[in-house]
């Protein structure tokens, strides 16, 4: 992040445009966290970067009173890429849906995570598409009826956190719209994060897949279907926190406080340079297991910007400053007179 | 011990000639491409004008003596100034069969015909569909044809050099150079030179080809079946320093110098495609002046990062041939809509679809004019020569930056590998680039236009300017989305009248030639040159013919229409079926006649010739 200027509020990150999204849409509460994590962060509006591709979650630089650009479909992560390779002092944002960012655009998604450019990409997931009216997605899962599927869908979803890992993301976590709490400390660790931070943010779509996320919503059974991780600390969830996980074998499987030692709970280490544990994580799946919530992976590599600068500073060290006239007259010449 | 520019054969007679040209003809292993660059850096050094054709089959090595793997390089090289690489050869080179079968046909009825008899053996006559040795057919007898067992006297004369077989075998490039230096009295500095430099690591190469240029030379002196020697001597060319440049070359330093005079840092995404490729290649070895490279992953992606690189504040370009340019033209609508500034090479190919890679054809004009969804006007600029590619690229930078619009480049396969001498400009001398930025102002608005209609350029990190674009409908002024109707086709007349107002600042149709008269012939891009030498030659016959060469294809110069109502006929010459001639008949309502060729081969200046007599019949 850069360095505060002011004391912005809230407030100072709504653009002056009406919200459009249909009453009840996940996206306001998403929206509304942004605002507050960059004004608690004092980021300067005038350095933060609002890309998206097209979708009902890619409205959202509209609403923020930064720069931002609402591109095409899919194809945020490379625009974004590109502005992090005109300007590294920007604060790049990139808003996704499952559609745009694992349908039409997973290339230019996976490149810019495997490159690890400095972007804080936040995937919408609402198992739907949205704004072209309900059709199933690639995170949708079997059997899921839509106005495409009516028979249910076939084809096997994608889960974003383990799409991010496999291609190398640095950063992966999740969160769910309305567990505020969850989802500020995980926009903060994203911010904080340098290089590509991965976000999945279960998104509810009122209209096209209500309550596709009630398992990590209701209020009564939440803490029984999710469990929070958080680096060094043993996965412990359950609405009375009497549960926890430990590995069978290479399997993580559930088991009660009071059967077992605390010390044959698995610990969660986010800052593992094998991305194995955190993938095993992505897999837990409910019913069968509780979901991970919060920061599955966190290391340090290489910023692509940064080595972009890199190799530029190294060549003016071995070619000198650039000296047009002798760039033009380089190879064989000679003169006519 | 070489022979020198100093001192050359006064052994046999030397006859002048006007202008000559070559063509060096074998297998892809066989070095073709090396020996004709070195040819071509040898005559412009020399002081001739040269025009070269490269001609090399898009797989990388085909079956070794196969047609498939037929490479070629063809140099026109004058005393006086060229404009083509030139129609029928003077002299062809012939490495193995396939090279004979596939280029004999364009060798001049008393032309010199070398060929490599240690390659014109059983096998290679069945690679070359030979039913039996060409060498003894007679039709032959047309040519002067010289038998020389290259590859035996390039090995003999690397005798007791420590080197494999296979590595002494491959200078035979190097031999037939030298004898074909020997034929044409050239001297022999620049190829030392080169050698010296390319193996300067490797001493026992070094002196490898040193010798077999050398031997082939002597060859030539010594051998009794060349009688003469021909002399091209210098071309009159206007003082100054040259060089050689290919229009690649050319493109990516028109780049550079066009970042410099912008004073803003270029980022150039590209995914590697033939032509387009050495474009990346050369900047990205670059990077000292700033130039940012990325090979993005897609052609889309390459688009889309230049256009955020422009939103930012850089000077983004991509490059890409027909089939990556159809892929990046929903972004390019996004940039027209968003009225940012884009640079977009098309180094146009035989297509449609993958077609012949390493082709030339101008068959994309329609792609970049109007292959996109939505009333979406954009610049378009094309280059006429390789080295006009430098001015070229600075002009679409220019505009692009200028007007905050996409401007397509249009190069072509054709002036994107071959070159010719550039008189190099003194950086002083290039035209400053101008640019409006947005000023922090209480009324900021990021579509308020200027007196041209162009919209002024927000760089996020300016404090106050924050704003946001996006492809939806935007509203006039404010850039807000809107749904509104007569906003939507308000907004579609201003970005079309943008465009159009580029006009102004463009010099006018400049006709070569008489500006009436009974025909005039109409090029764009790369066949400028043999359209031109072909209009000069008619009118040298009496011929009433003039030439107009079209730059910007959109817009177009605003005084065309009078130009065209001044002859008698109009003719348009492009390598397509017809594209800017429809265009130039619904705009202008003139009966345009075509000539047009798509067959992945430049106009020869014959094609030209016959048709003009033919319209004039
Ligand atoms: C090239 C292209 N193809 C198709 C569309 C139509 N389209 C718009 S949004 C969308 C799906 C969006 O789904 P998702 O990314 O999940 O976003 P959501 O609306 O659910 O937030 C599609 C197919 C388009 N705009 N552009
Ligand atoms: S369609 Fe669904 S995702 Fe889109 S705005 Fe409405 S509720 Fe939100
Ligand atoms: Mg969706």
């Amino acid at each position: 992040m850069s360095t505060i200027t002011a004391a912005p509020t809230a407030k100072d990150f709504k653009s002056d445009q009406e919200v459009r999204w249909c009453p009840g849409c996940g996206d306001y509460s998403i929206l509304a966290q942004v605002q507050r994590v960059l004004a608690e962060l004092g980021a300067p509006r005038d350095r933060t970067v609002f890309v998206s591709g097209i979708g009902c979650s890619s409205r959202f630089p509209y609403y923020m009173n930064t720069y931002g650009f609402h591109s095409i479909h899919g194809r945020a992560p490379a625009i974004a890429t590109g502005v992090k390779v005109a300007n590294p002092e920007l604060d790049v944002w990139v808003v996704t849906g499952d559609g745009d960012g694992l349908s039409i655009g997973a290339g230019q998604l996976m490149h810019a995570l495997r490159r690890n450019v400095g972007l804080k990409i936040l995937l919408f997931n609402n198992r739907i598409y949205g704004l072209t009216k309900g059709q199933y997605s690639p995170t949708s899962p079997i059997g899921q009826r839509s106005s495409s599927t009516p028979f249910g869908s076939i084809d096997a979803p994608v889960r974003p956190v383990s799409f991010a890992l496999g291609v190398g993301a640095t950063f992966v976590a999740r969160a769910v719209d309305v567990d505020v709490k969850s989802l500020q400390g995980v926009l903060r660790a994203a911010a904080a994060h340098r290089g590509s931070a991965f976000v999945e943010i279960y998104q509810d779509c009122n209209v096209y897949n209500h309550a596709a996320f009630a398992f990590a919503t209701d209020r009564e059974t939440k803490e029984d279907n999710i469990v929070y991780v958080e680096h060094g600390k043993p996965l412990i969830f359950g609405k009375a926190r009497d549960k926890g996980l430990r590995l069978s074998g290479s399997t993580p499987e559930v088991v009660r406080l009071a059967d077992i030692a605390e010390s044959e709970l698995l610990v969660h280490d986010a800052h593992a340079a094998s991305p194995a544990h955190a993938f095993m994580l992505a897999q837990m799946q409910y019913p069968a297991l509780p979901e991970p919530m919060g920061v599955l992976r966190a290391v340090e590599a290489p910023i692509f910007e940064e080595q972009v600068f890199a190799q530029i500073h190294d060549s003016r060290q071995r070619a000198g400053q650039p000296d047009l006239a002798k760039l033009l007259a380089s190879g064989d010449t000679w003169d006519v007179s | 011990m070489t022979p020198a520019a100093s001192a050359p054969s006064a052994t046999k007679q030397a006859l002048p000639l006007r202008s000559v040209t070559v063509r060096f003809a074998g297998d892809s292993g066989d070095g073709m491409q090396l020996a004709g660059t070195q040819f071509t850096s040898t005559s412009a050094v020399f002081g001739n004008d040269i025009s070269t054709l490269p001609d090399f089959p898009a797989e990388i090595r085909a079956p070794a003596g196969t047609l498939a793997g037929v490479s070629g390089f063809q140099i026109n090289f004058s005393s006086t100034e060229i404009f083509t690489p030139g129609d029928t050869l003077d002299a062809l080179i012939a490495m193995n069969p396939a090279a004979l079968k596939t280029n004999l046909s364009d060798l001049a009825d008393g032309g010199i015909l070398i060929v490599n008899t240690d390659e014109f053996i059983l096998q290679n006559f069945a690679k070359a569909r030979y039913a039996s040795d060409p060498l003894a057919d007679d039709a032959l007898q047309r040519f002067q044809l010289h038998r020389v067992p290259i590859t035996t006297h390039t090995i003999e004369a690397l005798k007791g050099l420590d080197l494999s077989a296979k590595d002494a075998e491959r200078c035979k490039n190097f031999y037939a150079l030298g004898l074909v230096y020997w034929l044409y009295d050239r001297p022999l500095d620049t190829t030392l030179r080169w050698i010296d430099a390319k193996f300067s690591r490797k001493p026992a190469l070094a002196e490898a080809n040193r010798r077999a240029m050398t031997a082939g030379y002597h060859f030539g002196e010594t051998a009794e079946i060349f009688p003469v020697q021909y002399r091209v001597g210098r071309a009159t060319l206007p003082p100054g320093k040259y060089r050689n440049i290919t229009g690649n070359q050319a493109l990516a330093l028109g780049l550079i110098a066009a970042g410099r005079q912008a004073a803003k840092p270029i980022v150039y995404a590209s995914y590697p495609i033939t032509p387009a490729s050495d474009i990346l290649h050369q900047l990205a070895s670059q990077k000292h002046f700033d130039v940012r490279t990325l090979q993005a992953e897609d052609e889309i992606a390459a688009v889309t990062m230049a256009l955020g690189a422009s939103f930012a504040g850089s000077i983004g370009v991509t490059a890409s041939s027909g089939p990556g340019i159809a892929l990046k033209q929903e972004a390019v609508g996004l940039a027209v809509m968003t009225e940012l500034p884009l640079v977009v090479i098309d180094v146009q190919r035989a297509g449609p679809s993958t077609g012949m890679p390493t082709k030339t054809e101008q068959t994309d004009l329609f792609q970049v004019l109007v292959g996109r969804n939505g009333e979406c006007p954009v610049a378009v600029v094309a280059a006429r020569s390789p080295s006009d590619c430098f001015a070229a690229a600075m002009e679409a930078v220019s505009v692009a930056l200028r007007y905050m619009t996409p401007v397509f480049l249009l190069s072509d396969g054709f002036i994107a590998n071959s070159s010719e001498p550039w008189p190099i400009p003194s950086v002083d001398s290039l035209p400053p680039i101008r640019i409006r930025h947005a000023e922090p102002s209480a009324d900021f608005a990021p579509y308020r236009r200027d007196e041209r209609g162009v919209r002024p350029w927000a760089i996020p990190g300016t404090p106050g300017l924050e704003h946001r674009v996006g492809g939806l409908s935007k509203a006039d002024v404010s850039g807000h989305i809107s749904y509104d109707p007569k906003n939507h086709q308000h907004m579609i007349n201003l970005r079309a009248q943008k465009i159009r107002n580029i006009a102004a600042e463009l010099p006018p149709a400049a006709v070569e030639g008489p500006p009436q008269g009974d025909l005039l012939m109409i090029s764009w891009g790369g066949t400028y040159g043999a359209i031109r030498t072909a209009c000069e030659q008619a009118r040298e016959r009496g011929q009433r013919v003039s030439h107009l060469h079209l730059r910007w294809l959109n817009p177009l110069p605003r005084d065309l229409g009078q130009v065209l109502r001044a002859f008698g006929r109009v003719c348009v010459a492009e390598l397509n079926m017809g594209q800017l001639r429809t265009l130039i008949r619904s705009e202008f309502l003139v009966d345009a006649a075509g000539l047009n060729k798509v067959e992945g081969r430049p106009f020869n200046v014959r094609d030209v010739a016959a048709r003009i007599s033919e319209l004039l019949r």
